[in-house]
């Protein structure tokens, strides 16, 4: 029998260290690859559009010449459309989390509406556009207003909401629930006082990533109708609106047209991505400082 | 005494009203403990209800269409006009733009999605896995409707320096935005897979000689695989879908051709053209955006209930 010395392991391996630790660098590239990205996205917007950022353009109202353009109709339209958003997701992913995982018999019904809800997540955010466009605009007359499209973008992402609410309830453990019912509390008194208070970081945490998405979504608004040029100022949910994305979508048009318009929709990116920051920076918060150690 | 029996009296009457609020009170709770599961229930059937809804607009709708336009002609037809004298009714360039723009994505985010997967799983330490997922996860947090922005007046001129031909609006830059979109969704969901592979089969491997690439292409990536594979139909799912980046820069001809230089324009995108204002209710354009979207909603169903099958079926047990 012969033996291997190990120079001839050695040389054999050779040639398979170096091939690991090449692709090893690639691998690295690649992954760097979606942040340099990233980077030039963010330093090419930050370098068209942080200079158009003024105290004039964030309370101004839109105008057809792009010196005098503000945001502020679209600002406000996002503060409206989150307005109907934040209650009516909140109310109905929440009670359907409930449902689910605590009064639902496990069964037939149950399965279905699970399944249904991870088939909901998946469907195109246009064809909630269609939905809202046929059932608030047309079939219940609303026209364009804030509430057809917080009630279009609420069902968009109630899926969110519903499975990150499932998972916070899911997580309160078991004995509290049982040290309630022991304590002759009954089954609401225990969903009130208990797992809902218990699981209350992670329900609106999932709900801030929920809204932040409804804030960022542009397709189904586009469906809707959504005008560019307003109009004033929407001050309730029954006004006509625009919001950021919308603006940023029809000043990427224009942009074609007059380059000043590229560099309003770069101002215009800025703050949405902030907005954005500032909301899932408060998600993060939320969930490190209210995570429970049971 | 008497004053005595009369305090006992009191105390009585005052224990008796206790009990019966008590019960008045406990009757109340148990209305509440009745009516709370039925109220929830119906809350949560709203979410059937969406389906049931998009289900039956599209559906209604789309029967309207096809008592007009023959359903041969929708899905065979190569030409789509339906602002013309002869408006003609084809949804193959549709279907062709969609599809093209998704390959387009995906030869993009496939593999470096599984090459970052990869290298997050099996090569980083935990430092730097920490800091990079939550950093490439910013990039699936960014509104589409910024990269629509970005592929338009970026990546678009950038390319026409290397691409002579190519035109202002054409389907290759979305295609290539839209897989840096999608980037992380694969790697995440892929790297989650390739994480849930037992050390016990990576360290058994490295006792027998194999260098780290070996362990993840022969025990690794196989064992994950059913997870991969679902990464990536779901990412096709979500390329089919995906609706600003392809409205903004891939225009709006519509062209029936393979040529990536040219403007196409894809399902979604189609949707927002005709919803945007030249269809007036009951015309045969109006309801064609139902058709569409009815054959956009099939398509991406489908790839749904596939990856969920893929992730099912072929999930290795430990």
């Amino acid at each position: 029998m012969k033996h291997l010395t190990t120079k001839q392991v050695e040389k054999k391996m050779k040639s398979r260290i170096i091939l690991n630790n090449i692709l090893k660098t690639i691998f690295l590239l690649s992954t760097l690859f979606g942040l340099v990205v990233l980077a030039v996205l963010i330093i090419r917007v930050l370098t068209q559009g942080l200079a158009y950022i003024n105290l004039d353009f964030l309370t101004g109202k839109l105008s057809t010449s792009p010196d005098r353009a503000g945001i502020m109709g679209a600002v406000l339209g996002t503060f409206w459309l989150m307005a109907v958003v934040i209650p009516v997701t909140m109310v109905l992913g929440v009670s359907t989390a409930i449902y689910n995982e605590l009064y639902a018999r496990k069964g037939r019904l149950q399965s279905i509406i699970q399944t249904n809800i991870s088939n909901l997540a998946g469907v195109p955010s246009i064809v909630y556009g269609i939905l809202g466009l046929t059932i608030f605009v047309r079939t219940m007359d609303f026209g364009n207003i804030v509430l057809a499209g917080g009630l279009t973008m609420s069902l968009l992402v109630l899926p969110i909401v519903i499975v990150s609410s499932q998972e916070a309830i899911r997580a309160v453990p078991k004995h509290l629930s049982e040290a309630s019912f022991g304590m002759g509390a009954t089954k609401w008194q225990t969903v009130k006082n208990i797992i809902l208070p218990a699981s209350l970081p992670g329900i609106l945490t999932g709900t801030i990533l929920a809204l932040s998405r409804a804030i960022g979504e542009t397709a189904p608004l586009v469906v809707l109708g959504i005008p560019a040029l307003l109009l004033p100022f929407p001050g309730g949910i029954f006004d006509k609106f625009t919001v950021l994305p919308m603006q940023i979508y029809y000043w990427t048009l224009d942009s074609s047209l007059m380059e000043e318009y590229a560099y309003l929709a770069s101002a215009t990116i800025i703050v949405l991505l902030v907005l954005l920051f500032i909301l899932n920076s408060t998600a993060i918060i939320i969930r490190n400082k209210f995570q429970q150690r049971y | 005494m008497a004053n005595n029996s009369n305090l006992n009296k009191d105390n009585a009457v005052q224990v008796r009203e206790l009990i019966s609020k008590k019960r008045a009170g406990r009757s109340f709770s148990s209305i509440i403990e009745k009516a709370v599961p039925v109220l929830l229930f119906l809350i949560a059937m709203i979410s059937l209800l969406t389906t049931i809804g998009i289900l039956f607009t599209l559906l209604t709708e789309t029967i309207h269409f096809f008592s007009r336009v023959s359903i041969i002609e929708f899905f065979t037809g190569t030409i789509l006009r339906p602002l013309s004298q002869n408006p003609e009714f084809g949804i193959l360039p549709l279907i062709s733009g969609t599809i093209i723009s998704s390959v387009i994505a995906m030869l993009v985010a496939g593999p470096i999605g599984i090459m970052t997967a990869i290298y997050l799983s099996e090569y980083a330490t935990d430092r730097v896995r920490r800091t990079l997922k939550p950093l490439l996860e910013l990039l699936a947090g960014i509104p589409t409707i910024v990269y629509g922005f970005f592929a338009f007046t970026f990546v678009t001129p950038l390319l026409r320096e290397f691409i002579p031909g190519l035109e202002a609006t054409n389907v290759l830059s979305p295609g290539i935005v839209m897989g840096i979109m999608i980037i992380p969704m694969i790697a995440s969901l892929s790297e989650d897979a390739m994480s849930s592979v037992p050390n016990a089969m990576r360290e058994g491997a490295l006792a027998l000689g194999a260098t780290k690439l070996e362990v993840t292409f022969r025990v690794i990536v196989p064992a994950a695989l059913s997870g991969i594979i679902a990464s990536f139909v779901l990412g096709i799912s979500r390329a089919i879908g995906e609706t600003m980046i392809l409205t903004i820069a891939s225009g709006s001809s519509k062209n029936f051709t393979l040529d990536v230089t040219q403007s196409m324009q894809t399902m979604t995108a189609y949707i927002v053209e005709v919803s945007g204002g030249d269809a007036p209710a009951g015309s045969t354009i109006y309801y064609s955006l139902y058709a569409v979207a009815m054959t956009l909603f099939c398509f991406t169903l489908l790839m749904n209930i596939v990856a969920r099958y893929v992730s099912r079926r072929y999930r290795e047990e430990y």
